[in-house]
């Protein structure tokens, strides 16, 4: 005889979808149409709630749980503000395809379109930055909703799906069963690559004379860095990272030349230039990374694999396409050419090999160390030193992020964590959270800038409550640093609201919240600093360095330029004339 | 170049402003868009006329089927295909202009649906063109209402586009 279902309300199908999905956290802020749901949350203990202190950091810290893990990040907001507030973390995700599952309360169903209390249109308000939504109109389709936002948010390209909850329905009752498959007729993302096109690449990889690798943020994603590693060093070329793809391919590696794009190395960007054949691995040819189309790549023929087929060819016209999942294409592709009777053409690798070097010797990432006014890079560079490259790293927007790209090279992938499709200020602080959650072990460094940090500085108050103490790292310039980079050089250094005054005393703010703050103003105290936070192994300690006001970010492509059409730092200029 | 795309989605709500929303969130143009639900009432079938390079075409249509909701998409443009609109046009017929209207009507074979004291309205199917051409072909003073239902089509023969 069939067991009997339990007879569960909406709220407590709520818990049990997650605990039956595997979801440890959740991370949320309560209000009047989620209260049902809160309710049911305190009566078990399978999952644990992390109870943020704004709804923007709910969605960034579980965010940054998702790329740390690969797992995906579940938010619980409230109706109306709640639903809005969640909407710039929702839009990060969106950006850089993270999977989140962000639960909305939403006024009970009789009221939608009343203008009732704390009501929005969520599922409009939404649509544009989600990969799909659901309103859930009968607690009967509540768990195979669930389940199905589960699905949607963690196959193919990921993405966030929002679920929108009325409260009436987290009130009504059913019988509970969680699905076990879930089949979508419209919706069935293409794992496998096409046999005949990984072929015609194979072949192209191999007739190449000066070939490069630029791989993005998909290798990431489809947990393809092994056999991106063993593609690339079975063929000998270069590889450049975009700021999503860092940590992919090991950056220690001879092979690595460095992030490539805006603020991408000499080499990275000259290699892109010059190169007779680029192969695109889950990158999407972002505008900051491409420069002017017009000028992109001229010489190249131009493979692309990515899983999402609106991602090839968007930009830039590519010679072969693959659709598939990055992790299959490439182990198919490395069979193909393993049982290749023809090899890569040694010669011209070597003498492609020795451009590249050259490029390299220009060194375009030095920069003053002589002084004992911080440099910003100097900073990003002891925390590789102390934190042996592993530490997980994540960062806000601006020039400390680009700094912290540069400087910071990560072996291993899903330590690197910032916002690069959407450049979400705020979203630094929340994420390290999130990963700290993830992984209560490990070395967790929040790499900001004193205008970022302050715009979800709220969370300092979550970290204490949770215990989860992460090393913030302000390289505090008084500037909103990049937007007085793009001053400077395009408006004539007319800094028009880029300063920032009346800044609060961070040292004193991070004691008003428990934790341990410091400040650094001079660069031969930045070490020590920086290992007595790292030994403070159960605080967070907001580090406030006073760093150089003038610094820029260098390599620099303008707008409109090409990728051999770098602004170097004034000094490199000087060298080369 | 002008196309017709015939898309297969759920029948949800939301679907139409999931396909509107994309083609004003990514600036793609929309001449027409009609959607009906199909013999599957879980189905619907929207016909969109657009126009574009043909990368654009390309993205419009790779954009369309990421859609969680969308079945498939068709490129009508591709086949050989039947489009047809249907038009309903009220026309003043005032004294002298009420043969006029009727001869009009016969020439580009309309039918008078229903006729007051001053009044004809009138039914109109084919392409855009032929009716673009039959309001021309009116003098602007007796016309004083239309409505036109956008296009819809079908590739011709055996081909069927099926969920």
């Amino acid at each position: 005889m069939a067991k009997k279902k339990e007879i569960l309300r909406g709220a407590e199908i709520f818990c049990r979808a997650l605990k039956d999905e595997g979801i440890k956290h959740l991370f949320g802020y309560p209000g009047g149409a989620v209260l049902h749901i809160y309710d049911a949350l305190y009566k078990q203990d399978a999952i644990e709630h992390i109870l943020v202190r704004h709804e923007q950091g709910a969605t960034h810290a579980a965010d940054g749980y998702a790329r740390a893990t690969g797992r995906p990040g579940v938010v619980l907001v409230t109706s109306g503000p709640g639903a809005t507030n969640a909407v710039t973390g929702i839009a990060t995700a969106y950006l850089d395809s993270i999977p989140l599952v962000v639960f909305t309360g939403q006024v009970a169903t009789h009221m939608i379109g009343n203008d009732a209390f704390q009501e929005v249109d969520s599922m409009g308000i939404t649509r544009p930055c989600v990969k799909h939504n659901f309103l859930v109109k009968d607690v009967k389709d509540l768990a195979a909703i669930i389940k199905k936002a589960f699905y949607v948010a963690t196959s193919g390209r990921p993405g966030p799906v929002v679920v929108d909850l009325p409260k009436d329905i987290t009130a009504d009752s059913c019988e509970y069963e969680y699905p076990q498959e879930v089949e979508l007729r419209s919706y069935r993302p293409v794992v496998k690559g096409h046999p005949g096109q990984i072929k015609k690449a194979a072949k192209l990889l191999l007739s190449a004379k000066k070939p490069m690798i630029y791989s993005g943020g998909g290798v990431v994603l489809s947990e393809a860095s092994n056999e991106l590693t063993e593609f690339s060093r079975l063929l000998g070329y270069p590889v450049t990272n975009t700021l999503m793809g860092l940590g992919a391919f090991p950056a220690t590696d001879k092979q690595f030349v460095g992030m490539l794009g805006m603020h991408g190395t000499y080499e990275a960007n000259m290699g892109m230039h010059h190169c007779d054949l680029l192969i695109a691995i889950g990158a999407r040819f972002d505008d900051r990374v491409t420069g002017d189309l017009e000028k992109f790549c001229p010489y190249a023929k131009i493979i692309q694999i990515d899983i999402d087929p609106s991602s090839i060819a968007k930009n830039v016209p590519v010679d072969v396409p693959i659709v598939g999942d990055v992790r299959h294409v490439l182990s198919d592709l490395i069979s193909v050419l393993k049982n290749e009777k023809e090899n890569p053409n040694i010669k011209a690798l070597e003498d492609w090999w020795k451009q590249i070097n050259d490029w390299k010797d220009l060194d375009c990432l030095k920069f003053d160390r002589t002084t004992d006014v911080i440099k910003p890079q100097y900073v990003v560079e002891k925390l590789w030193e102390l934190t042996k490259g592993d530490a997980y790293v994540t960062s806000d927007v601006g020039q400390h992020q680009m700094w912290a790209a540069q400087f910071y090279p990560f072996d291993k992938p899903r330590r690197w964590i910032n916002s690069g499709g959407l450049g979400t200020m705020g979203f630094g602080l929340p994420a390290a959270m999130g990963v700290k959650l993830a992984f209560p072990d490990e070395t967790v460094a929040c790499i900001s800038g004193e205008a970022s940090l302050v715009m979800c500085i709220q969370e300092l108050s979550t970290c204490l409550q949770y215990s989860t103490p992460i090393k913030i790292l302000s390289l505090n310039n008084r500037y909103m640093g990049m937007v007085r980079q793009w001053q400077e050089f395009f408006y004539s250094s007319r800094y028009s609201h880029s300063y920032m005054e009346a800044l609060p005393d961070f040292v004193k703010m991070a004691e008003s919240y428990g934790h341990v703050g410091m400040r650094i103003e001079k660069s031969s105290d930045v070490e020590g600093a920086i290992k007595e936070a790292l030994e403070l192994k159960d605080r967070t300690v907001l580090m406030d360095f006073v760093t150089d006001q003038t610094e820029n970010v260098y390599p620099m492509i303008a707008a409109g330029k090409g990728h051999h059409e770098m602004h170097l730092s004034t000094d490199t200029n000087r060298e080369l004339a | 170049m002008r196309h017709i795309l015939s898309l297969l989605m759920e029948n949800e709500a939301g679907a139409l402003s999931r396909v509107s929303g994309l083609f004003s969130a990514r600036a793609f143009n929309i001449e027409s868009l009609i959607v009906a639900p199909t013999e599957d009432p879980t189905v619907s079938r929207m016909t969109v006329v657009t126009s574009g390079s043909d990368a654009i075409i390309e993205q419009i249509t790779k954009q369309l089927n990421k859609l969680v909701d969308v079945i498939k998409v068709v490129d009508l443009n591709e086949f050989r295909h039947i489009e047809r609109e249907l038009m309903l046009i009220k026309l003043i017929t005032k004294n002298e202009y009420r043969d006029e209207a009727k001869r009009m009507v016969d020439i580009f074979r309309g039918r008078i649906i229903d006729a007051t004291e001053n009044t004809y309205t009138i039914e109109m199917t084919g392409t855009g063109e032929k009716i673009d051409a039959f309001i021309e072909a009116l003098d602007n003073s007796m016309i004083l209402e239309v409505v036109r239902s956008g296009v819809s089509g079908l590739s011709r023969g055996d081909k069927a586009i099926q969920s």
